[in-house]
């Protein structure tokens, strides 16, 4: 398993229910881990307070991607319909807000839409097909039923030995080395 | 073991025993038992029942592809379109669908934002539905402009110069339109892959066989379940819930714009995008119950989509079904109130003329049948209701047809009254119709999760961690 080159990626510590990770999480925020996380089945009610997490900044991809798709509805419609070639029809003015209305509000939502879904891939960093917890068996039911904290190597708090000590007594966890090659 | 400091567990004071909510999963079923129980659904070979059911949907698909290659090869006199009727069951077929979609997004966004956990049950199925609904939604306006390529081709839907270099016009409702339909089927696919994720990231983790891991790993994108990735990923879910609120609004306001910017007596009317909307939830939540009671019971799920999930949906369809009677008795007291002879005959017309029975089929089926559902014995018996989901599909359909219908048929030149008649590829293309949405559902049952394994952990109590069976310690 271990070879020479393969150096740790960090210590994976177990937990049963919910109550035992979330106070886990909130010893290793306040023993002041920075390069750690939680990986539950599920969102935890109060886990990002609980890790001393900050509000999430989707929301400002949505307002860009809504902004630009009101503008782009209102710019196109006019463009097309009053400047690049205008054409009277049904003796209605060539272009009011008003009937471009129910266009732009529809490619406000859509690009809101790509916004949200494409600002969460972008600061999740997904898709991310390699991660050295896949290679670990047991992670695999943290999509089911078991709940995991990771504190990374490249943490400036980590110690192998102390950093076991601290999941495993403190946190009452089983914990495991994880390695990348 | 609980000790001093920010770990202490909060104690909250024990309700009174009558505002216990009833679980939302029956049984105390471990979270471990809830992913195996939806997972196993995907994962086993699929029931006896299954081949026969996908072979006749398929075979519904095929016969709807085929006939509309006769039409496109033909033209559109293949169906009974004919003046003063040139919409009939396209359009009807059209609304339908698209109405059908609403209950999904409903469920998904709107109870969503409510807070409604009850939701978590039925919401994947439902917008599954949405998603497919919608798909064959698409196809009846296409095909109705008969040389096909030229509503596809540049200028007429898309938004780019046609051969004289003229542009769409974007004062048409019909334009309005193809931006809404696409929108909503665009929007509803991302919010329902987004709920997806952490599903498929769990089927990747169970499954044995090479394509299946490799399927689902490439769609769960590598999801980990960590907290950071579910701290951004619930946030782009709520926020794909408030824009797919409006936007599930928006659509069929827009539907009904079709109908009411015209100048047509019976379409020409203010009250349309609420009573459309209203009557779309109304469908779409009948075509729920249609699709959920089987599954449920087929599947063995009745722990998960429990009884309570039936009444609540027979509630919703009470409340819409009582906007719908509403709609329907406003819309004749207007025509009388209003004064205007031709919009006054054209009511009387739908409830008395030559398609009086299509009136009536639509008022039994809308306005009687939800009102059973105020008699909780009814609203439990699931054959019951599940009948009446059948009663409120087909009252639907009846709806549209006789607001397309009845109204074109006889306008305001009584010289140029007709009385439409469908052929029989209008009647085999709507058929086939529900072939290709069957045939999708069928598949969506084979490959994914019919139920959100992550959402509905997320609603026990063994998620909370201050609940007793989340593990907390609180009580000394």
């Amino acid at each position: 398993m271990s070879s020479n080159r393969s150096k740790p990626h960090g210590l994976l510590a177990e937990f049963h229910t919910a109550a035992d990770i979330f106070e886990a999480a909130i010893r290793c925020r306040d023993a002041g881990f920075t390069k750690w996380d939680v990986y539950t089945p599920f969102p935890i009610h109060g886990m990002d307070e609980a890790m001393g997490l900050r509000k999430s900044p989707v929301g400002w991809f949505t307002f860009c991607g809504g902004f630009t798709g009101f503008f782009t509805g209102m710019t196109m419609i006019w463009y097309m319909n009053k400047f690049d070639y205008p054409l009277v029809v049904g003796g209605k003015p060539l272009f009011t807000p008003l009937f471009a209305f129910p266009v732009s509000y529809e490619m406000t939502i859509l690009l809101s839409a790509f916004g949200t879904l494409f600002g969460m891939f972008f600061l999740n960093q997904l898709p991310k097909f390699y991660n050295p917890l896949f290679k670990n068996e047991r992670f695999k039911k943290s999509t089911d039923d078991r709940f995991f904290i990771c504190i990374e190597a490249t943490d400036p708090k980590f110690g192998t030995d102390a950093t076991r000590t601290f999941l495993t007594e403190k946190c009452h966890a089983a914990v495991v080395e994880l390695v990348e090659d | 073991m609980a000790s001093p400091g920010k770990s202490a567990a909060v104690k909250a004071p024990e309700p009174p025993a009558e505002l216990v909510r009833e679980p939302l999963v029956l049984n105390n079923r471990s979270l471990g038992w809830i992913t195996d129980a939806i997972a196993g659904v995907c994962e086993k070979p699929m029931p006896a029942w299954w081949w026969p059911a996908f072979i006749v949907s398929v075979g519904g698909m095929i016969t709807m592809f085929s006939l509309i290659a006769y039409l496109v090869s033909t033209g559109v006199g293949v169906w009974g379109l004919n003046q003063p009727a040139d919409w009939a069951w396209d359009i009807t077929n059209f609304v339908f669908w698209i109405g059908i979609g609403h209950a999904g997004t409903l469920i998904s966004a709107v109870l969503f934002l409510l807070r409604q956990k009850w939701r978590t049950s039925v919401n994947r199925a439902a917008e599954a539905m949405t998603i497919f609904a919608v798909a064959c939604a698409g196809i009846f306006p296409v095909f109705h402009t008969g040389r096909v390529w030229f509503a596809l081709l540049p200028g007429y839907l898309f938004p780019a110069p046609n051969a004289n270099e003229i542009w769409p016009q974007f004062r048409s409702p019909l334009l309005w339109d193809v931006f809404a339909v696409s929108t909503y089927g665009t929007v509803s696919l991302l919010f329902w892959y987004v709920g997806l994720i952490p599903d498929l990231a769990t089927l990747r983790d169970r499954s044995k066989g090479l394509l299946r891991r490799f399927f689902y790993g490439l769609f769960s994108l590598g999801w980990t379940g960590s907290n950071r990735h579910w701290s951004n990923y619930e946030k782009a879910y709520l926020l794909l819930a408030g824009l797919s609120t409006p936007l599930v609004l928006s659509v069929h306001s827009i539907v009904s714009f079709d109908f009411a910017v015209s100048v047509v007596p019976g379409w020409h009317t203010t009250i349309f995008p609420p009573y459309f909307v209203a009557g779309a939830i109304f469908s779409g939540f009948g075509m729920v119950l249609t699709l959920l009671i089987p599954l449920r019971s087929l599947f063995k799920l009745e722990d998960v989509i429990t009884l309570r999930h039936v009444e609540l949906m027979c509630k919703v369809l009470l409340a819409t079904g009582s906007i719908v009677g509403y709609a329907y008795g406003m819309e004749f007291f207007i025509a009388w109130y209003g004064g205007s002879p031709y919009e006054l005959y054209a009511f009387k017309n739908r409830a008395f003329g030559p398609y009086w029975w299509s009136y009536w089929a639509m008022i039994s089926c809308n306005v009687i049948s939800p009102h059973f559902f105020w008699f909780k014995k009814l609203r439990t018996s699931v054959v019951f209701v599940w009948i009446v989901s059948i009663f409120v599909n087909i009252g639907m359909w009846f709806e549209r047809f006789v607001i397309i219908v009845t109204s074109l048929h006889r306008d305001y030149l009584p010289s140029s009254w007709g009385y439409f008649t469908p052929s029989w590829v209008d009647v085999m293309t709507f058929v086939g119709s529900f072939g290709l949405f069957m045939t999708l559902f069928l598949l969506f049952i084979r490959f994914l999760p019919v139920i959100a394994i992550s959402e509905v952990k997320g609603v026990t109590p063994q998620a909370d961690p201050h609940h007793p069976l989340g593990g907390a310690k609180g009580h000394h």
